[in-house]
């Protein structure tokens, strides 16, 4: 593993933690994160109650494959999934609930930024895809919430993790790592193609 | 169909291996790829965790990732046979690999919103066929994860925001435009499947059939490969890097194919596969028995 210097945070994801955090920053979260997808952030935008206190915790976009081992739940895989998509209800749940850490994948935009800013909040970007891996950072699944109501891979697992890898992509600040990249992208793209080389057969 | 037993076994093994060991090339690919990016550097990292990801799937026995995508098997039958009967020897292996957890449920009625137990349901697997003047059947599977289809695109030229014209500099263009709004969005690194022509429909057809060429051959049309050659390079100057994050490799491989078209239209399809590049296909007997690896 390539020597990038880690930051590490731990439940509960207190103001001065995630507030020292700058976006391209490599972290390690530890201690207890939520899933939450699609059918969570609807119902929580739509008033809905929390049933854990999500003040200075972390939701975690993914919908993992559990199966039951005995009494227990294991978990196969379990990657992030597209934040974007949540990030309509992103600033009313981060305000009414305290929540402090999104961890998830993908670009996100002015909304997110904007809910980070004002919630002292940070987004972190997992490694997309890399399923088995990050399954192995889950140290134990300590609960299950809405299991009946949305379906297993759209409910809300409660799940200890230890060391689970990501990059600040929004900081507390609302500076948006992605936002940059993208706009340098578009900057060497635009002079790409205006190039006095063009593809000639 | 006689041997129904045998073809979904050896049909169930590829989907099985599909879904856990990623092919040889690719995997050759991210090595490749991780070699060019700065020690400790974002994606150094990423592309090691990548790596690795790729052997614990494999020693594990689970999906590489568990976006296990929808499935399209190409077919090469002998003239004569029956297609019938490889469908519904496909469904049955679909819904054993499904029951097993090498695929998730992952197929939703689009009206009603019902997920589906068996990944078997209208319109999936997708099947295509083509009848060859040989005596095995060849069978290769793709399956395509949801976040990289999103960001799929197709341009008409000419594309006047890009300054495109009907030509292959106007094309050049579509492709750098698709990288970038792309950004790591489909888990980059990905691979491009491009296909400069067809019609709305038949674009994307071949631009996914792309995605069964190996990665490191060159398009047999010479000026098509210069163009492969040429784009690949820009996509990494274009420091978008693994995942978005930064970097060089935000392609591992641009795949370029061609279709006739008419007058009217001038379509540039492009298809966007993961990192996680299931794609594997097998030589079986006519008799299902399994002969050798495509890939
Ligand atoms: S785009 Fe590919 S790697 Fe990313 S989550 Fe989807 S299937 Fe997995």
């Amino acid at each position: 593993m390539a020597l990038l210097k880690p930051r590490r945070l731990e439940y509960p994801f207190t103001q001065e933690q995630v507030g020292s955090l700058r976006a391209g920053q490599f972290v390690l979260v530890s201690g207890l994160v939520y899933t939450a997808r699609d059918r969570i952030h609807k119902f929580f935008f739509e008033g809905g109650k929390s049933p854990v206190d999500l003040k200075n915790a972390a939701l975690y976009h993914c919908g993992p494959v559990v199966i039951r081992k005995d009494s227990d739940w294991v978990v196969r895989a379990a990657g992030p999934t597209t934040s974007i998509r949540e990030e309509p209800y992103l600033p009313r749940i981060i305000k009414d609930h305290g929540v402090r850490v999104i961890i998830g994948k993908g670009s996100m935009g002015k909304v997110t930024e904007g809910a980070c800013k004002a919630g002292g909040c940070v987004y972190l970007h997992a490694v997309g895809g890399a399923a088995q891996v990050l399954a192995e950072k889950v140290v134990s699944v300590k609960g299950l919430y809405f299991g009946e109501e949305f379906g297993l891979a759209e409910a809300m697992w409660v799940l200890e993790l230890k060391d689970f890898p990501a990059i600040v992509a929004i900081d507390s600040k609302g500076h948006n790592l992605l936002r940059r990249i993208k706009s340098a992208s578009l900057g060497i793209g635009r002079k790409l193609m205006k190039s006095s080389d063009p593809f000639i057969p | 169909m006689k041997n129904h037993v045998q073809w979904e076994s050896s049909l169930f093994e590829l989907i099985r291996r599909t879904s856990v060991d990623l092919p040889c090339d690719i995997e050759q690919g991210l090595r490749r790829a991780c070699k060019t990016e700065k020690k400790a550097s974002r994606a150094r990292w990423i592309l090691e965790t990548l790596l690795e990801n790729v052997q614990k799937a494999r020693d594990k026995d689970a999906p590489l990732c568990q976006d296990t995508g929808s499935l399209i098997f190409y077919f090469q039958v002998p003239v004569g046979f029956d297609t019938n009967a490889l469908v519904s020897a496909t469904r049955l292996a679909v819904a054993r690999a499904t029951r097993l957890g090498y695929l998730r449920q992952n197929t939703i009625d689009s009206v009603s919103g019902a997920a589906c137990a068996t990944n078997v349901a209208y319109g999936a697997p997708t099947f295509y066929f083509e009848q060859c003047a040989r005596g095995t059947v060849d069978v290769r599977l793709l399956m395509k994860g949801g976040g990289c289809e999103n960001v799929g695109k197709q341009y008409s030229l000419p594309d006047e925001s890009l300054g495109a014209g009907r030509d292959l500099e106007g094309v050049r263009r579509c492709v750098l435009d698709a990288v970038i709004s792309a950004q790591g969005n489909g888990c980059a690194p990905g691979i491009l499947g491009v296909c400069i022509g067809g019609d709305r429909a038949t674009g994307y057809e071949c631009s996914k059939s792309q995605f069964l060429r190996k990665l490191d051959d060159k398009s047999s049309v010479k000026i098509l490969a210069r163009l492969e050659d040429r784009l690949l390079k820009e996509s990494k100057a274009l420091e978008i890097g693994p995942m978005g994050l930064g970097g060089n490799a935000a392609l591992l491989g641009i795949k370029i194919g061609s279709m006739s078209r008419v007058p009217a239209s001038f379509f540039v399809t492009v298809s966007y596969m993961c990192w996680a590049f299931r794609r594997r296909g097998a030589v079986l007997t006519v008799r299902g028995g399994f002969k050798k690896w495509l890939y």
